[in-house]
């Protein structure tokens, strides 16, 4: 019988943790003066340092410290006075030193938290500390079915990732969502993103890898200790964090119903099937032989450079929500589906540009989403501005466009690149207002289609659609579809 | 021509400079001298000598063109393979390495090429800098220019060997537990280890981080001190490096050529001598002692409690960081790859190729060091040895209260016959006795010849306190004004 | 890192006598001293956040033990990522 998630947490408390991986959007990398742009022909963002040739040395980026510092700060963390870089000693082919420089027992920003809030509630998650790191190289598995590494005949490498900086931000475990766990873990990593994005320190492009989750979860009975807890690699968009946490959740309940035991393990998750698969067995922790970075000094960061990058942060999107509300008008929820939606500033901006607050709402959570979703891009890099929003919302109000004719326009903007004004004349998407022709048109459709035409004087009113379908299609969609129904029921007798 | 060879360093540059010989004709000089006599030295792993007659040819072409000349221009100089070098062959003294052409060069490198010296290519050494003798290359040992059936010192034993020899008037080594003072004391010449961050590592394959640092060899304290201003001063490559003015040293070498230590205090290290040091190092000590004391100087003695650990820390922090500074030799971007076949896995390929690469010194030290920092040890090992150090840092600074320089002997042998000490690493590893202290507290120091015992070259280390390497230059510039320079019998490479 | 069979015979005893000579260093007392791990003290030795030119991509490669598509190509890996 297959448990349902009802039962799950009827019987189970659920316990997550994340480890947040970041790529900062410095320019150049973290221990050397290549560049981090995404995207180059390989090995050719590469020099003896992030190459581990013998005998180079790292040097850090000061805009990395001081974009940890930020988010340590963001996420109301205590700065460390003083800390080190340790070296994380282990072999892989993606790594050039075959150790990677990170953070050990000290990282750079510790013992903060960050507040989500899921269905009207308000939820804590505790911030253990934010260290930072470097990125690896990447490999491409050649041969074999899959392009996975299992079963392929060998392996090309590519540096140019190798030595990004990379945050690492780790939770404490969150207990006491019960069965919002999955959505508080989801709100954790969207709410993070934003102020990732808010603080200007990250591009925070999941699809490109500068963001990545492991989720570490676990179940126990209510009154009992936390469980043992499996870490879910591989999670990398925000929908994939609810789907791991929940498919855990499932999986685990189903062992300890059956009264087995949950090994510590890592689990891979699967974009395709949304759950969860066995990683290596570890039947040891890996000894990672940790010990402070002799090529690095410390980082002490003068308390006076902390209050002046505190004073210095922007707003966040917390106490902007906040002030939006306020300003808008909107709902709490309203607020929460926006934040969801990741629309919040898009939807203030194009509030400011001069549009009506519901307006600019029902633009960027209907079309300009599904635009977004259907070419997989965020809203935020759609491609449209929030001031085309709001010109195309003045052009739809004074009645230029209609609404199907602004659509076009938006996919005009998003095909050319264009603004809203030039793609309208370059498309010719005015709207047809002369009468006598759109009369014409409804004539026409009406002799092409006498069957719908009797329908509707028999009564049955919508089948008048059928005919503005003709009529719309007749002038490019460039009318008004409202008008056009009216002129055809009155020509039909049937005006409601 | 012949003369050319026996120049100093300082008198080569004031002759280019001043056109009475051409920087080409004093590379070829060196370059048929290592014709001559490498075969039986070996102290050089290749010789660039088109590349030296170019850099020699550079400079003449700047004395013609009325370009004002650095002070060492146009004087050659060997360099320790262990040295990244843009274009030449660099190995480390590593099968490993064997064939790697790299495409940077180091710091140190470019410094030396922008001062106009003349680079004849590149000395041998223990693998990785790991040894006492230079046994430890793969690419067989240098012998010393006083006997050829003894050990040169290590692990920059070509370095000294090829200044020893006549090959060059200057080398570069590096010390990590003191690989520079220890070949310059056996082999009788002079060798500095500058304080840590003097001198830029960028570009040193690294054996163990904080402690390598590179310095100067020469014949002369005063060639020494030049060769050292060229090399050192900060190096925004290299975060330890330090950000402060170098030491004046060339002045302090010419100031101490005076031969006066009138007030200044020298500390005799009660702990670095008695028992396990030569009766003969120990009398040539005893006498250079008592040479300062003629020179003016004020004897004290000093105790340096902890100076008992360096050993037992050294051997294992520095294997501890070479563990992790040679993962990196893994036959993905660079070097040796063994056992490709198609069959075996990547795992299978490294392993083999750091099996077939490394040799049993890099292994040893390998093995000890993943003991020393794997999880249940660190503290009892890598982190205790790091506190250890901190001991040895504070029995400096007790003894620095008392004194402006410490003395010791060097070595607490003279050159020792090669293969003598080869099955026995601990018998290898006090070699490093008296001058490990330093390389732990990362504090300045130098070897001067003092003598000879058994007809073989005996050194005297000063040492002084972090930043002052002015100090030992000054001391030992004044000593060696009032010594013979120690210069080997001409018969053994004839 | 393999370490063949004659080897391991060799080292055996060698790393016994090293490591009871190394092991020394806990007959310090030494709860309350805190390590060095660089004789000069420096902190905060940073670059600014400026791209400088990466090395020609034939000179990266050139070391390579085997290349394909510009990529350092190695044998296959059996151990997922860590």
């Amino acid at each position: 019988m297959t448990l349902s998630y009802e039962d799950v947490v009827a019987r189970y408390e659920p316990v997550f943790g994340l480890e947040t991986h970041v790529e900062l959007g410095t320019a150049s990398k973290m221990f050397c003066g290549c560049s981090t742009e995404f995207g180059a022909a390989p090995n050719t963002h590469t020099c003896p340092t992030c190459l581990g040739l013998p005998g180079a040395l790292p040097v850090v980026n000061e805009v990395a410290i001081e974009s940890t510092i930020k988010i340590g700060l963001a996420l109301n963390c205590s700065i460390a006075p003083w800390c080190r870089f340790a070296r994380k000693n282990y072999f892989y082919p993606d790594m050039p030193k075959n150790f990677q420089t990170s953070q050990y027992d000290e990282p750079l920003c510790f013992d903060g938290y960050l507040d989500v809030e899921v269905e009207g509630k308000s939820y804590r998650v505790g911030i253990e500390r934010v260290h930072m790191e470097e990125d690896t190289g990447k490999n491409t598995h050649v041969g074999g079915a899959t392009g996975r590494i299992h079963g392929a005949d060998y392996s090309l490498v590519d540096f140019n990732r190798a030595g990004i900086p990379l945050i690492e931000i780790v939770t404490k475990p969150v207990p006491g969502a019960g069965a919002l766990a999955p959505e508080v873990a989801r709100a954790y990593v969207t709410e993070l993103r934003d102020i990732l994005r808010t603080l200007g320190v990250s591009d925070v492009r999941m699809e490109q890898g500068s963001l990545r989750c492991d989720v570490n979860t676990s179940l126990n009975k209510p009154g009992e200790e936390m469980g043992t807890r499996t870490e879910t690699k591989n999670v990398n968009s925000l929908r994939s964090v609810e789907r791991a946490v929940r498919s855990e959740m499932l999986r685990q309940a189903s062992l300890l119903d059956a009264g087995e035991r949950i090994f510590q393990e890592t689990r891979h998750f699967s974009e395709a099937t949304g759950d969860t698969r066995p990683g290596r067995s570890k039947e040891e922790a890996t000894d990672y032989r940790y010990f402070p970075e002799p090529d690095l000094v410390p980082v002490a960061p003068d308390p006076e450079w902390v209050e002046k990058i505190r004073a210095g942060l922007p707003e966040l999107p917390a106490a902007r929500r906040a002030r939006l509300i306020e300003s808008l008008g909107v709902s709490a929820d309203d607020m929460e589906q926006l934040s969801n939606a990741g629309v919040v500033d898009l939807v203030g901006a194009t509030v400011e540009a001069g549009a009506p607050v519901t307006e600019a709402r029902n633009w960027w959570l209907g079309y300009l989403a599904q635009q977004a979703n259907s070419r997989e891009v965020e809203p935020t890099d759609l491609g449209i501005s929030a001031a085309q929003v709001a010109r195309l919302i003045a052009l739809v109000a004074d009645g230029t466009l209609s609404v199907a004719l602004a659509r076009q326009a938006v996919d005009g903007v998003l095909d050319s690149g264009h603004d809203v004004d030039a793609v309208i004349a370059e498309r010719g998407l005015q709207r047809v207002s002369d009468t006598g022709a759109l009369e014409q048109a409804a004539d026409d459709a009406i002799a092409a289609n006498p069957d719908v035409a009797d329908k509707v004087r028999a009564g049955k009113l919508p089948a008048v659609g059928a005919l503005v379908g003709a009529v719309m299609k007749a002038t490019r969609g460039q009318a008004d579809a409202g008008a056009v129904k009216d002129i055809l029921l009155r020509k039909l007798g049937a005006a409601e | 021509m012949g003369d050319l060879i026996s120049l100093t360093a300082a008198e080569t540059a004031e002759k280019v400079a001043s056109g009475e010989v051409s920087a080409v004709e004093v590379a070829q000089a060196h370059l048929d001298r290592i014709g001559a006599v490498d075969g039986k030295l070996k102290a050089f792993l290749h010789v660039d000598t088109e590349g030296a007659l170019e850099a020699a040819k550079a400079v003449d072409a700047h004395r013609a063109a009325g370009d004002q000349l650095g002070p060492l221009a146009g004087v050659p100089l060997a360099m320790k393979d262990v040295v990244v070098t843009k274009g030449l062959p660099t190995t480390s003294g590593s099968k490993i390495l064997q064939g790697w052409i790299p495409p940077y060069d180091a710091t140190i490198s470019k410094r030396v090429k922008d001062a106009g010296i003349v680079m004849l290519g590149k000395t041998n050494m223990d693998e990785f800098a790991m040894g006492s003798s230079t046994e430890n290359s793969a690419y067989g040992p240098t012998a010393n220019p006083w006997d050829l059936s003894r050990i040169p010192g290590g692990s920059s034993g070509g370095s000294s060997a090829a200044v020893a020899g006549f090959e060059a008037p200057l080398s570069i080594g590096t010390d990590t537990g003191g690989s520079i003072r220890q070949p310059a004391a056996v082999t009788g010449i002079v060798g500095h280890k500058p304080t840590y961050g003097a001198v830029s590592r960028y570009g040193l394959i690294a054996f163990s981080s904080s402690l390598d640092q590179a310095g100067p060899f020469g014949r002369t304290v005063l060639d020494t001190a030049l060769l050292h201003e060229v090399i050192a001063g900060h190096d925004p490559c290299d975060s330890t490096s330090i950000p402060q003015p170098v030491a004046p040293v060339v002045a302090a070498a010419r100031d101490g050529a005076r031969g006066d230590l009138a007030g200044v205090r020298v500390g005799v290290v009660r702990e670095l001598q008695g028992e396990g040091y030569q009766a003969g190092v120990l009398a040539a000590f005893e006498a250079a002692v008592a040479k300062l004391r003629e020179l003016g100087a004020q004897i004290v003695e000093v105790s340096c409690p902890h100076f008992e650990y360096a050993l037992p820390a050294y051997y294992l922090i520095a294997p501890s960081e070479c563990s992790s500074n040679l993962a990196r030799f893994d036959s993905v971007r660079y070097g040796m790859r063994v056992g490709d076949d198609g069959v075996n896995s990547l795992e299978d390929v490294m392993s083999l190729t750091r099996e077939a690469g490394f040799g049993p010194e890099v292994k040893r030290r390998i093995i000890i060091g993943t003991y020393a920092l794997s999880s249940g040890y660190y503290d009892a090992y890598y982190g205790q040895a790091q506190k250890v150090r901190t001991l040895i840092v504070r029995d400096f600074t007790a003894a620095f209260e008392q004194a402006d320089v410490l003395v010791s002997p060097t070595s607490p042998f003279v050159a020792f016959g090669l293969g003598e000490r080869v099955a026995d690493p601990m018998a290898m590893y006090i070699n490093d006795l008296c001058t490990l202290p330093a390389s732990l507290a990362g504090t300045p120091a130098i070897s001067v010849p003092c003598g000879l015992s058994e007809g073989l070259p005996v050194g005297l280390q000063i040492m002084a306190p972090a930043l002052a390497d002015d100090r030992c230059y000054r001391v030992a510039a004044a000593f060696e004004a009032a010594t013979d320079r120690l210069v080997p019998p001409a018969e053994v490479l004839a | 890192m393999a370490v063949s069979d004659e080897e391991l015979d060799t080292f055996a005893g060698q790393l016994d006598v090293i490591l009871s000579a190394v092991a020394r260093v806990a007959e310090v007392a030494a709860a309350d001293i805190p390590p060095t791990s660089h004789a000069v003290a420096m902190t905060n030795v940073f670059r600014p956040d400026e791209v400088r030119p990466s090395l020609p991509r034939e000179d990266v490669l050139a070391c390579a033990p085997a290349v394909e598509d510009f990529k350092f190509r190695v044998p296959r890996i059996l151990a997922e990522e860590a």
